[in-house]
């Protein structure tokens, strides 16, 4: 390590007597990715922990200031990759924000249904795998066991388990057929059975309750003014939720609560996300049953949206309007302003600010990750617990550093 | 509620210069960068804006009829209403300097932090002020628009550390 990077963790340098530093990451197991902590140890006492980030920075925002608003979505794909469909529903619905496109109520439905899955899918791997790094194995299986149904519904729609690129500037790639939706049924039928299963062995496991009770507490005040959202900051009692504080999609037509804690420790971030699972499946199952038919791109924005595959390859009409929107030179021009679009994806606020010339990419596409101003918070909340808590903590914030660094 | 806080801050503070636009119902002000931090002050004790959601920058270099080439943006938000307001600053080369807003909120932290290492902007009075993604050595900011997508050859031209030599 540097020398100056240790020199530079001593907060107060009076303290530092007897203290010792220790190297967490980039290569470790419970960072799940590559971050690195400098922590100051006093005994078995984390005193101070100052992160580095960065070592998967790949330049995403240079990126999408040459990519056009469709092929953009590829790449946000790759940010949060535990939940790639919410991500691509955060960029459409900025860029969607931005030219002022409105949805079909088709589209609308299968948006959020897939936006609750993410949700699902999301809190699955952060509960999961923490459980796993605090040692309990078994209960991580049976999370996987349901991530990998919702592999299939992704590859359904789609045609990819992982990085679906599936949304597209007013509409979706494709349309859902009839097995997806039995898919879905199958799904939400199946999946409170595997909750209980997933409940059971973890949020009454007396081990697991003592090594995250109490553990990494974010005081209300913090969370506020730290930029903390979603279940980090619902679990310190602040209660925000993009769905209902600022509804896009169909989230107005359902009914689903708000899950909020006043604790603020590692536990109740954890019954945070397990409350949230249930409603996101009261969601779904309200959206199933209610989803419309009918058009997936909305017609009066034709020149924005993409015509349909089958059309592009049967008939002329369908290639000369997919020519019009794929060639940079032919596309609809957008308003020469800037617009800040947010929606709540499973970790939080995941927002994009886009500057727009006129044309059909962004001049700026920034993107406000969740990960970044929670993993910044971080100090505040490990100061004074034990050094195994650091897994704890580190797992209940769920920092995915793909989107950490852009 | 955007427009009581437009009258607001022209009663209280009568001597700044504020320049307020909207965009698809989306309040804007833009206000100068040595009035900058009284404004966020103002905004957060007398407005409530208790968070700041973002804060990032935009290099206009590229931009047809732009006249100042950065814009810093701070997104804040009223979590009690869930009202939104954009406080935007320009700033031109050479001076690149802002007063730093850790101390309005913790959360700017990281976010100035990243804005320096994309763009070198330099906050004032930031507690901890480097680089936050990139390396200490590099050398660019990569974000500019004069800095090319393919990057200079930092890359490759990275010190390699052999097995033997670490």
């Amino acid at each position: 390590m540097p020398l100056e990077l240790l020199e530079s963790t001593s907060s107060d340098p009076s303290k530092r007597e007897g203290l010792w530093t220790l190297n967490f990451g980039p290569q470790h197991p419970a960072t799940h990715t590559t971050l690195r902590l400098i922590l100051q140890l006093d005994g078995e006492t984390v005193i101070d922990a100052e992160p580095d980030i960065g070592f998967l920075h790949s330049g995403f925002e240079k990126l999408g200031e040459s990519l056009d608003f469709n092929q953009y979505v590829t790449i946000v794909d790759r940010m949060n990759y535990i939940s790639p469909m919410a991500n691509e529903i955060a960029w459409h619905h900025s860029v969607e924000a931005l030219l002022d496109i409105e949805l079909t109520p088709r589209c609308k439905y299968i948006r959020t249904i897939f936006a609750e899955l993410m949700r699902i899918h999301d809190h699955l791997l952060c509960l999961g795998t923490c459980v796993l790094d605090l040692g309990g194995a078994t209960a991580f299986m049976y999370a996987f066991n349901e991530r990998e149904y919702i592999y299939e519904i992704c590859e359904r729609a789609s045609g990819q388990r992982f990085h679906t690129s599936y949304t597209r500037v007013g509409g979706l790639l494709y349309d859902v057929t009839d097995d997806w939706v039995a898919m879905v049924r199958k799904f939400v039928k199946n999946f409170p059975k595997a909750y209980d299963d997933f409940s059971g062995l973890v949020m009454k496991n007396r081990i697991f309750i003592e090594r995250t009770r109490d553990v990494g507490v974010l005081s209300h005040e913090d969370a506020i003014a730290g930029g903390a959202t979603g279940p980090v900051a619902r679990a310190s009692g602040v209660a925000r939720d993009l769905r209902v504080d600022e509804p896009y999609l169909a989230y107005d037509d359902f009914e689903f609560d708000i899950c909020c804690s006043q604790a603020g420790d590692c536990y109740a971030r954890f019954q945070v996300r397990m409350m949230e699972m249930l409603q996101s499946l009261r969601i779904i199952e309200q959206a199933i049953e209610n989803l419309p038919s009918g058009p997936i791109f909305n017609e009066a924005y034709g020149k924005s949206g993409l015509p349909d595959k089958t059309d592009v390859y049967g008939s002329i009409e369908g290639l000369i309007h997919h020519f019009e929107n794929i060639m940079p030179n032919r596309q609809a021009d957008g308003p020469k302003d800037a617009l800040y679009a947010a929606t709540e994806s499973p970790n939080g606020e995941l927002g994009y600010y886009i500057v727009s010339d006129g044309s059909f990419r962004a001049y700026r596409a920034r993107t406000r990750p969740p990960s970044l101003l929670h993993f910044a918070l971080f100090p505040r909340m490990i100061r004074g617990c034990m050094l195994s808590d650091v897994v704890a903590v580190l797992g209940s914030i769920n920092i995915i550093a793909a989107e950490l660094d852009r | 509620m955007p427009s009581i806080a437009k009258e607001k801050l022209s009663a209280d503070l009568p001597r700044i210069q504020a320049e307020w636009s909207e965009f698809r119902g989306q309040s804007r002000i833009k206000v100068a960068a040595t009035s900058l931090l009284q404004v966020l002050f103002y905004f957060r004790d007398h407005a409530g804006f208790n968070q700041l959601t973002d804060l990032t920058c935009v290099d206009h270099l590229e931009m047809a009829g732009a006249t100042d080439r950065f814009e810093v943006v701070y997104v804040l938000l009223n979590i009690d209403t869930g009202e939104r307001l954009l406080v935007k600053t320009f700033l031109n080369e050479p001076d690149l300097k802002l007063p730093s807003a850790t101390q309005v909120w913790i959360g700017a932290d990281w976010l100035e932090r990243e804005v320096y290492d994309m763009y070198g902007i330099e906050f004032e009075g930031h507690p901890n002020f480097k680089r936050l993604l990139l390396p200490d050595e590099f050398a660019s900011f990569p974000l500019r628009k004069d800095y090319p997508q393919q990057g200079r050859g930092e890359r490759h031209n990275f010190p390699v550390i052999t097995r033997a030599e670490s």
